[in-house]
């Protein structure tokens, strides 16, 4: 497993070696905090010191952007041929994936807590729970984590960036829609009750939504870990095939 | 040192590798000649743990690199065909990079191995460039310096000297020649004077098969007077 450092720097620096990390990192706060001033989030109007406006946003924001991130984990090595320099020097295929989504969960992690001075705000102007800023923003990261995952899976089975994109961003939208009742209220007149039931726990929002509340529940830990552990799974089955 | 057995690979319904054994020793300079799309690249591909044969068995010093890919990976350099590259890191953090996964872990020990495969392939003017704005004969040399880093006992090299000026490519036959008495090296090729050149023995290969292993003199002997061009020709004919 020692592998994973090498990776797992090469992929993280390699962000910022090109313009891509500091585009998406400004574009990410400027439309983030635009959102949460916007009448739709309603930050002055609201007159509460918490960061609730600005979070809320965050599984739309997520959809676009975390695919954007993904995209390139696996599709630009099958492009360039890298994949081939990569899988015949001395590594797993569970350590190259490993080292790849932890240097893209990582990147995104420090899009997110950029966010701080908006949390310095808040602090200035007013009161607020600071346990429940801090709960959200693990939230907000283990979110991203596992949209990362599902992306980094769909960018595994091709190597056109676009497609890769495009199927991230479908799933990523599914599951975000299964926290919408009348989402899963067509889905239930489709498939069997059951089914749809069980599909409907993997909505992102309501597991995000504990979260922005204080409350960090075992629940919504493991949802969003086990995901992680299992789209990496396939991903590595997608590699090796 | 490299051993392989009945290699067979198979894409659809093309059979791209069809049986193919040979074995290299240390000192060997093994010539991989054959036309475009008669499985040379594929077979290196098996035997460097990229692609995983549908039978047959690879093995570097006893390794089978079905059964323990990550060791015969370590044991071997490889240059694959077109010298990939991440194109946005420059010569010297690539080669840093290389030689970490390497498991030269210490960061003299690292900058050592990057210096000495830099001064071997005459990289030192680029050190500093970002890949992507390299011309490609020094991108073929950062896959070559890549390849030889950890001064591995075997050397697998996909088209070498593709892509690169006469003497570019005078200068990677020398270098090869200069270190193989300590190292096997199997290199493909689809220029026939190498062979000629730097090899002591040639491999043909046709249709996924191979068609003739010897030395490059009894090569020429099959018909004494004809071109090397001629006697590929001939014994490749069922690519044409």
């Amino acid at each position: 497993m020692r592998q994973i450092i090498p990776i797992f720097k090469r992929e993280f620096l390699g962000y910022f070696r090109s313009p891509v990390a500091y585009v998406f990192l400004i574009a990410f706060l400027l439309i983030s905090v635009s959102l949460a001033f916007s009448r739709y989030g309603g930050f002055f109007r609201a007159g509460v010191a918490s960061m609730e406006s600005y979070f809320t946003f965050f599984p739309w924001l997520f959809m676009f952007i975390v695919p954007a991130v993904g995209m390139r984990l696996w599709s630009e090595e099958k492009r360039s041929g890298t994949v081939e320099l990569l899988f015949t020097l001395p590594v797993t295929t569970l350590e190259a994936v490993l080292g790849k989504f932890l240097a893209g969960w990582a990147f995104l992690a420090i899009a997110v807590l950029l966010s701080f001075p908006m949390a310095f705000t808040v602090g200035y102007l007013g009161a607020p729970d600071w346990g429940v800023i801090l709960t959200t923003y693990l939230g907000a990261i283990l979110m991203a984590g596992g949209y990362l995952g599902v992306c980094a899976l769909a960018s595994a089975t091709t190597k056109n960036q676009v497609i890769s994109f495009v199927i991230s961003l479908g799933a990523c939208a599914v599951l975000l829609f299964l926290g919408f009742s009348s989402f899963t209220e067509t889905l239930e007149g489709v498939l069997p009750l059951a089914l749809a039931d069980a599909l409907a726990n993997f909505s992102f929002i309501t597991h995000f939504d504990a979260f922005t509340k204080g409350i960090i529940d075992p629940k919504d830990v493991i949802f969003f870990l086990s995901l992680m552990g299992f789209t990496l799974f396939l991903n590595v089955v997608v590699l090796e095939r | 040192m490299i051993e392989v057995k009945g290699l067979v690979k198979t894409y659809g319904q093309k059979r791209a590798v069809d049986g193919v054994s040979f074995t290299v020793r240390r000192g060997d300079i093994l010539g991989f000649l054959g036309p475009n799309g008669a499985g040379k690249s594929t077979t290196m591909k098996m035997l460097t743990g990229f692609l995983r044969p549908d039978a047959g068995r690879a093995t570097v010093d006893g390794i089978d690199v079905t059964e323990d890919p990550v060791a015969v990976k370590s044991k071997l350099g490889y240059l694959p065909e077109s010298a990939p590259a991440y194109p946005e890191m420059t010569v010297a953090e690539f080669l840093g990079f290389i030689a970490e996964i390497r498991g030269f872990r210490a960061k003299e020990a690292a900058l050592a191995a990057v210096d000495r495969a830099i001064g071997l392939t005459h990289l030192t003017p680029v050190r500093s460039q970002s890949i992507e704005t390299l011309s490609k004969g020094f991108k073929q040399r950062v896959g070559f310096a890549q390849a030889l880093l950890h001064d591995p006992a075997a050397l697998v090299l996909d088209e070498p000297t593709d892509g690169l000026d006469p003497n570019q490519k005078n200068e990677v036959r020398s270098l090869i020649k200069s270190m193989a008495a300590q190292k096997a090296v199997i290199l493909s090729t689809h220029i026939l004077e190498e062979v000629d050149a730097i090899c002591n023995r040639v491999i043909i290969i046709s249709q996924g098969r191979v068609v003739a292993d010897e030395t490059p003199d009894s090569l020429r002997a099959r018909k004494p007077g004809a071109r090397l061009d001629e006697i590929f020709r001939e014994l490749t004919r069922g690519d044409i």
